[in-house]
C-alpha cells in the first residue's frame, strides 16, 4: 500500500511540473506585459501554442539527420526527470535519491550537449551560431553551479536535494554570509541557463544576438512544442530549486499527511509565483548585454560561488 | 599465474620477428596484418583473463616469478598484486580492443612492415611493466615501451611532422626514464638493493622521500603527459596509427599513472602532507589547460590527445585527493578519491580508445584529419557516429554514461574536504573542484565541437561526401567498446567493488561494499549525504523519451514533410557558410584564450574597388613552449657549440682532462660520508 501511494506521489509530481510549467511562463508573461502596459496574451496562451504545434505537420530540413528529429524527445525527456527530482510540494519522493544535485545539473547539461549537436546538424550559420555561443554560456555557468551546490552542501553535509532542504529549514542554518552569496550567484546562472534577459532574450527571433532561438531555429511543429516545453520546465525547475535551497518553507516532510500536503502545494504554487513576478519585474527594468559582456556578469556568478566556498573555510560561522 | 601470464608475454614477443618474416614474404603483408593483430587480440584476451582472475582471487596469495635475466646478482622479479592486476586489464582490454580494430583497420596501411613488429613488442612492454617487481626490470620494460612505442610513432616517417613528434617523444621519454632511474637509484640507497619488497621494508629519510616524489612525479607525469610536462603527447599521439594513438592515449598514459601509484603510494610509505598540494594543484591546471589546447586545434586526433591531457589532469586531482586524506590518516575519504580515481582511470581507457578508432574510422574513410575539412558524416557513416557520439558523451563526463560517475565521485571525495585539518589543503581543495567543473563544462563544449563540425552538417569536402562506413573489426571493435561505457555508466557499483582490493593494498581502507545496495545505486558516504543511479535514470530517460515520441504521435501528428532549411529564409547556398571548428570555438577562444594563448584576430580587409578576398588569420601562441621548452632547446645549442671546441684538442690536452676528472671523481667519493 506504501509503495503505491509513493508511486502515486512521484508519478503526481511529474505530472504537476509538466502541467504547471507553461502555466508559468504564461504568468511571466503576462506580467511583463502588464508592466509594459501592454494587453498581453491571455494566461493560458502557452498551453494553446503547445497544441497547434503538437497538431501541426514537422518541416524537416532536407539534410536533417535522424539525431535531430531524436533530440527533442532527448531533451525533454532529460529535463522532465530533472524537474520531477526536484522537492516541490513534498521532499523524499520514491525516486529523490536516484539522483542527487549534482545528478541533475549533469542531467541538464546532457540535454544542453543534444541540442548544441542538434544546431550544427542543419548546417545553417544561425544554428552554428546559437551552438557555439550556448557552450560558451555554458561553460562558464555549469562550473558556477558545480561551486554553488558546493557552497550549499559543504554547509549542509549533503548534495541530496531532499536532506539539503530539512537542512535549510532547520533553525541550525542561520544567517550566513556564504548563502547569501550563493544564493545571488544561483540567481544569476538561472538566469544564464533558462536565456533570459539580460543573457539572451526569449522574446526575439531575427535578432543576432539572440543564443538559444538561433539553435533551435530549424525545429518546427511537434519538435518545436516538445523544446519549448522543455524551456518552460527548465524555467520552473530553476525556480522550484531556489524555492527549495533557499525558501524551503511550507515542503511537506516524507511522513507528513494530508494536510502538510495541501499546505505545501499552496506554498509551492505562491513560491513559484513570486519567482515569475521578481523575474519579471527583473526583466523589464534591465536591458539585454552584448554576448561578449556575459564573460563578466556569468563569471561574478563563478567568483561569487567560489567566494561562498571559501568563506565556508574562513569560519564556520559564515 | 605470473607464469601463466609471462609465458603470454613472451609470445607476443615472439610475434615480432614473425611478423618480419612474414610481412618480408611476397605478398605476405595481408596475411601478415590478419596472424599479427589475430594473434594480438587472443594472448592480450588471455592476459586480461588472467589478470581478472588475480583481481577477484584472494589478494593474500600473490604470486611472484624470478627470472635469471638482467642484472645477474639480483634476476628479474615479477609479481602480480591487485594493483598490478588492475592495471593488467585496462592494458590487455586496450590491447585487445586495439587489435580487434587493427583487423580492419591494418589492412589500409600502406608500409605495414613498418608497424606489425613493433605492435606485440608494444603490448608486451606495457605489460612487463606493470608486472615488474623490482626496478631494474621496470626501468627496462619502461624503457622499451617508450621505444616500441617511438617506433611506432615514425612508422609514417615520410611526413616531416612525425619525425618532429617521434624526435621530440624520444628527448622526453628520456628525460622521463632518467627522473625514475634517479628516483629508484633514492630509494633503493647505497646498499643498491632493487627489489620492491626490500624498498618497501626501508624507510627513506623525509628529505630523500621529497626528492623521490618529486622525481618520481617528473617522470611518470611526463609519460602521462602532466602540465608542463605535456608537450610531446599532442604530437606523438596522433603520429602514429589510430589503433596505436588509441593505447598510447588510452593504455600509456595508464601504464604512467601506474608507475606513479606504485612509487608513491606502495613503495615511499606515508606521504607529506604538501605533496598533495603538488599534485592537486598540477592536475587542476593539466585538467583546464589539456581541455582549452583541444578547443583550439582543428586536427581531430590532435583534439583527442589533449583532451588525453584534461583526463590525466582529473585522473591526477583525484590522486592528490587520496594523498591528502591519507596523509591525514583519512582512510574512508582516501579510498573515495582512490576508487573515483582508479575508476577513470578505466572509463578513460574505454572512452579514449573508442574516440581514437572512431577518428581513424574518419581517417580511413576520408584521408583527412582536418575537422575544417569532414562534416556530414551522420549520412555516410551512420555506425561510427553513433559509436563516437558515445564516447563524446561519455568523455563529456554527462549521465548516463561512465564518465560522468568517476567525475561524480571525484566531486564527492572534493565535499569531505572539510575532514582536512591543514588550511592550506582546505582552501586549495575546493579551488581545484572549481577548476575540475570547468574542466568538465568545457570538455562537454570541445566534444560538441569535435562530434558536431565532424559528423553533421553537410560534407565540406568531396572526400566528405564520398566518404564510406568502416568494416566490421572496427565497427565492431568501437561497439564493444561503447558498451563497456554504457555498462560502466549505469552499473558502477560492479566496478567499485571490483576495485576495493586495490584500494585496500594502497590506502588501507574500502568504500563501502555498493553490490546490495537497493535499486542497484551507489552511495559512497551514506544514503542521505549522496546517492546515483544511472540505471533508474537510464531508464527514465528512455521509457519517458519513448512514451512522449509514442503518445505525440498517435494523438497529435506524425506527418513530416522534408524542405530546403529554414535559415530565417536566407538559403545558405554554399556549404562554406556552416560554422567551421574555429568559428565555433570563437567565443572561448575569445573569453580563455586571448590571456592563456594571446590569441589575436587579425582581419585584412581590401581596399574599395578591389576584388582580392577578404582575410581573417587567427594567431595562437604556445606560452608553455615559447617560455618553457624554446629557451631550453635554445640553451642546448648554445652550450653545445660552446662545448665543440673540445673535439678538436691535442692528445695531451685529453689525457690531462681524463686525468682530472679522475681525480674530482676519487675526491667526490673520498668526501662522501
Amino acid at each position: 500500500m506504501a509503495v503505491i501511494r509513493d508511486f502515486a506521489l512521484q508519478g503526481a509530481q511529474m505530472l504537476l511540473v509538466l502541467l504547471l510549467s507553461p502555466l508559468l511562463t504564461g504568468f511571466v508573461r503576462k506580467l511583463k506585459a502588464r508592466l509594459l502596459r501592454r494587453q498581453g496574451p491571455p494566461l493560458l496562451q502557452p498551453y494553446r501554442d503547445l497544441i497547434r504545434l503538437m497538431r501541426k505537420e514537422v518541416v524537416l530540413a532536407d539534410n536533417a539527420s535522424w539525431l535531430f528529429r531524436v533530440i527533442p524527445y532527448f531533451v525533454f525527456a532529460a529535463t522532465w526527470i530533472a524537474a520531477s527530482l526536484v522537492p516541490t510540494f513534498r521532499s523524499g519522493l520514491l525516486f529523490s535519491w536516484s539522483a542527487d544535485l549534482i545528478a541533475i545539473i549533469a542531467v541538464l547539461a546532457s540535454a544542453r550537449f543534444a541540442l548544441a549537436l542538434a544546431g550544427l546538424d542543419v548546417g545553417t550559420s544561425f544554428g552554428g551560431i546559437g551552438s557555439s555561443r550556448e557552450v560558451m554560456i555554458a561553460s562558464l555557468a555549469e562550473p558556477a553551479m558545480l561551486m554553488i551546490v558546493f557552497a550549499v552542501a559543504l554547509i549542509a553535509g549533503s548534495t541530496q536535494l531532499s536532506t539539503m532542504a530539512a537542512f535549510m529549514n532547520s533553525p541550525e542554518v542561520g544567517l550566513r554570509v556564504s548563502l547569501g552569496l550563493a544564493l545571488i550567484a544561483l540567481v544569476i546562472v538561472a538566469i544564464a541557463e533558462n536565456a533570459r534577459i539580460p543573457v539572451d532574450n526569449p522574446a526575439t527571433h531575427l535578432e543576432l544576438t539572440m543564443v538559444h532561438e538561433a539553435m533551435v531555429l530549424e525545429y518546427s511543429g511537434r519538435h518545436l512544442a516538445l523544446i519549448e516545453l522543455s524551456a518552460a520546465l527548465k524555467l520552473l525547475l530553476y525556480i522550484s530549486l531556489i524555492a527549495c535551497l533557499f525558501a524551503p518553507w511550507g515542503l511537506s516532510s516524507p511522513a507528513a499527511g494530508p494536510w502538510e500536503f495541501t499546505v505545501g502545494a499552496v506554498a509551492y504554487v505562491v513560491k513559484l509565483a513570486a519567482g515569475g513576478a521578481l523575474l519579471a519585474v527583473f526583466e523589464t527594468v534591465i536591458a539585454k548585454m552584448r554576448v561578449f559582456r556575459l564573460p563578466g556578469f556569468i563569471g561574478a556568478a563563478l567568483m561569487l560561488a567560489l567566494l561562498a566556498t571559501l568563506l565556508r573555510f574562513v569560519s564556520g560561522s559564515f | 599465474m605470473v607464469a601463466y601470464a609471462l609465458c603470454a608475454v613472451a609470445a607476443l614477443l615472439a610475434l615480432s620477428p614473425i611478423a618480419v618474416a612474414a610481412s618480408a614474404a611476397p605478398r605476405g603483408a595481408r596475411a601478415a596484418t590478419s596472424l599479427v593483430y589475430g594473434a594480438c587480440l587472443i594472448i592480450t584476451l588471455i592476459l586480461g583473463a588472467i589478470a581478472l582472475f588475480a583481481l577477484y582471487r584472494d589478494s593474500a596469495t600473490t604470486s611472484v616469478v624470478t627470472l635469471p635475466l638482467g642484472l645477474p646478482w639480483l634476476g628479474a622479479h615479477f609479481r602480480i598484486d591487485a594493483l598490478a592486476a588492475f592495471f593488467l586489464v585496462v592494458v590487455n582490454l586496450g590491447g585487445a580492443a586495439a587489435s580487434l580494430f587493427a583487423l580492419g583497420y591494418g589492412r589500409h596501411e600502406h608500409s605495414p612492415q613498418r608497424v606489425l613488429p613493433f605492435y606485440p613488442a608494444y603490448l608486451a612492454a606495457m605489460n612487463l611493466v606493470v608486472m615488474a617487481d623490482d626496478a631494474f626490470s621496470f626501468l627496462v620494460s619502461w624503457e622499451f615501451m617508450s621505444l616500441t612505442s617511438w617506433a611506432l610513432v615514425i612508422a609514417n616517417h615520410e611526413l616531416r611532422e612525425n619525425m618532429r613528434a617521434g624526435f621530440v617523444y624520444l628527448m622526453m621519454a628520456s628525460f622521463g626514464t632518467l627522473m625514475l632511474l634517479l628516483a629508484f637509484g633514492l630509494l633503493a640507497g647505497p646498499g643498491g638493493n632493487y627489489t620492491f619488497d626490500a624498498i618497501r621494508t626501508s624507510q627513506p629519510a623525509a628529505i630523500v622521500a621529497a626528492l623521490t616524489f618529486t622525481l618520481a612525479l617528473a617522470g611518470a607525469g611526463s609519460k602521462a603527459g602532466l602540465v608542463p610536462l605535456h608537450a610531446w603527447l599532442p604530437l606523438a599521439h596522433p603520429a602514429a596509427p589510430s589503433h596505436v594513438s588509441a593505447l598510447m592515449s588510452g593504455v600509456m598514459t595508464k601504464v604512467a599513472v601506474y608507475g606513479f601509484l606504485r612509487l608513491v603510494f606502495d613503495l615511499l610509505g606515508t606521504p607529506a602532507w604538501w605533496w598533495s598540494i603538488v599534485v592537486l594543484a598540477l592536475g587542476g591546471i593539466t585538467a583546464v589547460m589539456g581541455v582549452l589546447y583541444a578547443l583550439m586545434q582543428r586536427d581531430l586526433k590532435r583534439v583527442l590527445a589533449y583532451s588525453t591531457i584534461e583526463n590525466i589532469g582529473i585522473i591526477f586531482v583525484a590522486l592528490g585527493l587520496a594523498l591528502a586524506f591519507q596523509s591525514e590518516g583519512l582512510a574512508a575519504a582516501a579510498a573515495l578519491s582512490l576508487t573515483a580515481g582508479l575508476f577513470h582511470v578505466f572509463n578513460h581507457s574505454l572512452f579514449k580508445s573508442l574516440l581514437f578508432f572512431g577518428a581513424g574510422s574518419v581517417l580511413n574513410a576520408t584521408g583527412t584529419r582536418d575537422m575544417e575539412h569532414l562534416g556530414g558524416l551522420i549520412h555516410r557513416m551512420p555506425r561510427t557516429a553513433v559509436v563516437f557520439l558515445a564516447g563524446s558523451v561519455a568523455i563529456s563526463a554527462l549521465p548516463p554514461l561512465n564518465g560522468f560517475v568517476s567525475e561524480w565521485l571525484i566531486f564527492q571525495a572534493i565535499l569531505l574536504s572539510p575532514q582536512l585539518p591543514s588550511w592550506g589543503l582546505k582552501l586549495t581543495v575546493p579551488a581545484v573542484g572549481a577548476l575540475l567543473a570547468l574542466s568538465a563544462a568545457l570538455a562537454a563544449a570541445c566534444f560538441v565541437r569535435a562530434f558536431g563540425i565532424t559528423f553533421l552538417g553537410r560534407p565540406r569536402t568531396p572526400a566528405a561526401s564520398g566518404a564510406q562506413e568502416t568494416d566490421g573489426h572496427s565497427l565492431a571493435a568501437m561497439v564493444l567498446l561503447a558498451t563497456l561505457c554504457l555498462i560502466a555508466g549505469i552499473l558502477p557499483g560492479l566496478f567499485i567493488d571490483a576495485l576495493a582490493p586495490v584500494v585496500q593494498l594502497l590506502v588501507r581502507g574500502r568504500m563501502p561494499v555498493q553490490n546490495g545496495v537497493e535499486w542497484l545505486s551507489i552511495v559512497p558516504i551514506a544514503e542521505s549525504r549522496s546517492s546515483y543511479n544511472g540505471l533508474l535514470l537510464f531508464s527514465f530517460m528512455i521509457v519517458s523519451g519513448a512514451t512522449t515520441a509514442f503518445a505525440i504521435h498517435r494523438l497529435a501528428s506524425d506527418k513530416l514533410r522534408r524542405g530546403p532549411a529554414w535559415g530565417c529564409g536566407y538559403p545558405d547556398a554554399s556549404v562554406a557558410m556552416q560554422y567551421t571548428a574555429d568559428s565555433f570555438a570563437q567565443p572561448i577562444r575569445r573569453v580563455f584564450g586571448t590571456t592563456l594563448f594571446r590569441a589575436r584576430e587579425i582581419g585584412e580587409m581590401p581596399r574599395p574597388g578591389s576584388t582580392a578576398p577578404a582575410r581573417l588569420t587567427v594567431q595562437l601562441r604556445d606560452l608553455i613552449w615559447d617560455y618553457g621548452y624554446a629557451p631550453i632547446a635554445i640553451g642546448v645549442d648554445v652550450v653545445a657549440d660552446r662545448l665543440n671546441y673540445l673535439q678538436f684538442l691535442t692528445i695531451r690536452s685529453y689525457l690531462s682532462l681524463v686525468f682530472a676528472a679522475l681525480v674530482l671523481l676519487l675526491l667526490v667519493l673520498a668526501i662522501w660520508p
